[in-house]
C-alpha cells in the first residue's frame, strides 16, 4: 500500500515537472459526448460527430493544437470558467443568459426551430407533460410557457421518459430527434418552436484573442462552403 | 478486436456479442472498474491515516491541537457529502493553481479573478494545458482520492476516538503502574487494543465507501456508472456498428451484481479479521474464544 501511495505521489510530482517545459499552449475543447449527431462517443470510445470534425478543422485553420475533453452538460459552463478547458463545442445555442457568463464566437449553424417527439402523433403539447434536458433553451422555453416540465441531465434520459410514459413529449433540436424517431413508436410532431440563436463555440470572456482566432476560422469555412458541406454530411441543421 | 468483427451486422448470437463486448467503448467500462478498485485501495488506508490523526489530535492535551481534531470531525461530518465534493474539488484545484501562480508568475499584470473567470498564467496551470490527457485524468483522480480521504477520514476519526475511549481503563492503569510513559501506554497498550472496538464502525465505513464510489462521476471521472449509462443508451445505426435500444437496465443490473459481490466478499474478509482481532482480548468475544479453545 505504501508503494501505491508513494507511486501516486511520485507520479503527481513528476507530472508537474515534465510539464514545466511545454510552452506551446494546447487548446482544450470541452464537449458533452452524448448528443448525436452533434457530438457523441463512437464504438472506439472516441469523441465523434459534426462538432468533432468541425473543431478539428477549425483548429487546423487557426493553427492551434487541440485536444478533446468530455464533460457533463450540467457543469460544462462552470468548468470552462474555472479553466479546466478553453472552449465549449457542444451544440450550445447562443443566448443572452449564457452570454452574460461566457462569450460566444459567431454561430456555426443557423438558428433552427426545435421540435417535439412523442408516441402519439395527434398530441396537443399545450398543457402536456414535456421532457427536456436541464439547462437548455428548450427547458427554459417550456418553463416560460408554464407547461409541465420534467428535466433530465442527459438527452438520452429525456427520450427514455417519453418511451416509458413519464412524459408525453420531448422538446429538443430537430437533428437530435431525427436520430431517435422511428424506433419504439416515437414520431416527430408537426409543431415547431423558433427558439435559440444558432449554435456557437463558447469561450471565457477574458479569452478574446482565442475567440478572434476561432471567429476567423469559422468565417473562412463559411466563405469557402466547407461548413455547409459538413452540416449536410451530419444533417445537423439547415444550411447557411 | 477479433478478425471477424469487421462487419458486425452480418454476425449473430455469441459472435456478435463477443465483438460488441470488446469495442473500445467497452474497454473504457472495464478499465473504469480498475479505477474504482484503485480508488478504494488508495483511499481506505489514507482515510484511516487521516482518521487516526484526527482521533489522536482530538485526545491531545494541547488545546489548539484538540480543537483542530474536534473541528475537523465536526465540520466534515456535518456538511452533506455532495456539497463537500463539489465545493472542495473546485476550491482545492483553484487553491493549488493560485499558489503556483504566485510563485511562478509574480509579475503577472492581470487579476486572477476577472468577473466569473478564474485566470492564472499558463505556467501555473495544473496540469499544464499542453499535458497529455492521461495526466489530466490522473490529476483529477488524485483530487478525488484526497477528497474521499478527507470526508471518510472524519468519520473514521470519530470511530477511532470512540474506540480509544472504549479500551478498559484498568488496562491503561496497569501500564502506568509498570512505569510506562503516556506515549508508551498509547502505542503499546491503547492502540493494539482499540482495533477490536473500532472494527465494527470501520467496516461500516468501508461498506459506505464502496457504495460512495459512484460519486466519482460527479467529480468528472469516468467511472462505471458513467460508462454503464453511456453504453446502455439507445444507439442509432447511423453512428454505430452495434445499434440497439435502451439497454441501460441491463448495464445497471450488471453494476448491481458487481457491487453486491464486492460487498459480500468484503463482509467475509471483515468477519475473518474480527475473529483474529478478538483473539486474546479482554472482551466478551475474546472470552468466548478462550472458552471454546479450552
Amino acid at each position: 500500500m505504501k508503494k501505491l501511495i508513494l507511486g501516486t505521489a511520485v507520479l503527481a510530482l513528476s507530472a508537474g515537472l515534465a510539464l514545466a517545459d511545454g510552452d506551446g499552449k494546447t487548446v482544450r475543447m470541452g464537449t458533452e459526448g452524448a448528443y448525436a449527431p452533434w457530438n457523441f462517443v463512437n464504438d472506439a470510445g472516441e469523441i465523434d460527430g459534426f462538432e468533432r470534425e468541425l473543431g478539428d478543422e477549425l483548429c487546423m485553420r487557426a493553427e492551434l493544437k487541440c485536444e478533446w475533453v468530455k464533460n457533463d452538460w450540467d457543469s460544462i459552463i462552470p468548468n470552462l470558467v474555472s479553466g479546466n478547458y478553453d472552449t465549449i463545442v457542444a451544440g450550445m445555442s447562443i443566448t443572452d443568459e449564457r452570454d452574460e457568463v461566457i462569450d460566444f464566437t459567431q454561430p456555426y449553424t443557423p438558428p433552427d426551430p426545435s421540435t417535439y417527439a412523442a408516441l402519439d402523433s395527434g398530441l396537443d403539447v399545450e398543457g402536456a407533460v414535456i421532457a427536456a434536458q436541464a439547462a437548455t433553451i428548450q427547458a427554459a422555453y417550456i418553463a416560460e410557457k408554464g407547461w409541465t416540465l420534467i428535466e433530465f441531465a442527459t438527452p438520452e434520459e429525456t427520450v427514455a421518459a417519453v418511451r416509458n410514459g413519464e412524459a408525453d413529449a420531448v422538446l429538443a433540436d430537430k437533428s437530435f430527434l431525427e436520430t431517435v424517431v422511428g424506433q419504439d413508436g416515437l414520431v416527430m410532431l408537426e409543431r415547431t418552436e423558433s427558439i435559440g440563436g444558432g449554435v456557437g463555440m463558447g469561450l471565457r470572456e477574458s479569452d478574446g484573442e482565442l475567440r478572434a482566432k476561432f471567429d476567423a476560422a469559422i468565417q473562412s469555412m463559411k466563405d469557402d462552403g466547407s461548413l455547409n458541406k459538413l452540416i449536410a454530411k451530419w444533417e445537423v441543421s439547415s444550411l447557411w | 478486436m477479433f478478425s471477424y468483427c469487421a462487419e458486425p451486422d452480418t454476425l449473430e448470437g455469441l459472435r456478435w456479442a463477443s465483438c460488441y463486448l470488446t469495442t473500445g467503448k467497452h474497454m473504457g467500462l472495464y478499465s473504469s472498474v480498475f479505477t474504482v478498485l484503485l480508488l478504494l485501495a488508495i483511499t481506505a488506508p489514507t482515510a484511516l491515516l487521516f482518521g487516526f490523526g484526527g482521533a489522536t489530535a482530538a485526545r491531545s492535551r494541547i488545546p489548539p491541537l484538540r480543537w483542530l481534531g474536534k473541528g475537523y470531525t465536526a465540520i466534515v461530518r456535518g456538511v452533506p457529502d455532495i456539497a463537500f465534493f463539489l465545493f472542495f474539488v473546485i476550491a482545492l484545484d483553484q487553491g493549488f493553481e493560485w499558489v503556483r501562480h504566485q510563485v511562478k508568475c509574480p509579475d503577472w499584470p492581470d487579476a486572477i479573478r476577472q468577473g466569473n473567470d478564474f485566470v492564472v498564467c499558463q505556467q501555473a496551470k495544473l496540469p499544464l494545458s499542453s499535458a497529455p490527457e492521461w495526466v489530466h485524468q490522473t490529476y483529477g483522480f488524485f483530487l478525488a482520492v484526497l477528497t474521499f480521504s478527507i470526508v471518510f477520514g472524519a468519520f473514521a476519526s470519530n470511530v477511532l476516538f470512540g474506540a480509544m475511549r472504549a479500551v478498559p481503563r484498568a488496562q491503561l492503569e496497569t501500564a502506568e503502574a509498570y512505569g510506562m510513559t503516556r506515549r508508551q501506554t498509547f502505542w503499546r497498550i491503547l492502540v493494539p487494543q482499540m482495533w477490536v472496538y473500532a472494527l465494527p464502525g470501520l467496516s461500516n465505513l468501508w461498506m459506505v465507501l464502496i457504495k460512495a464510489t459512484p460519486l466519482l462521476f460527479l467529480l468528472g471521472i469516468e467511472d462505471i456508472v458513467y460508462w454503464a449509462r453511456e453504453l446502455g443508451g439507445t444507439k442509432n445505426a447511423r453512428f454505430t456498428d452495434y445499434p440497439h435500444g435502451d439497454w441501460r437496465m441491463w448495464y445497471f443490473l450488471a453494476l448491481l451484481v458487481f457491487y453486491l459481490c464486492f460487498t459480500k466478499v468484503s463482509e467475509v474478509v471483515l468477519n475473518k479479521l474480527m475473529t483474529k482481532l478478538t483473539h486474546g482480548q479482554a472482551t466478551a468475544g475474546g472470552e468466548a474464544q478462550r472458552r471454546a479453545g479450552a
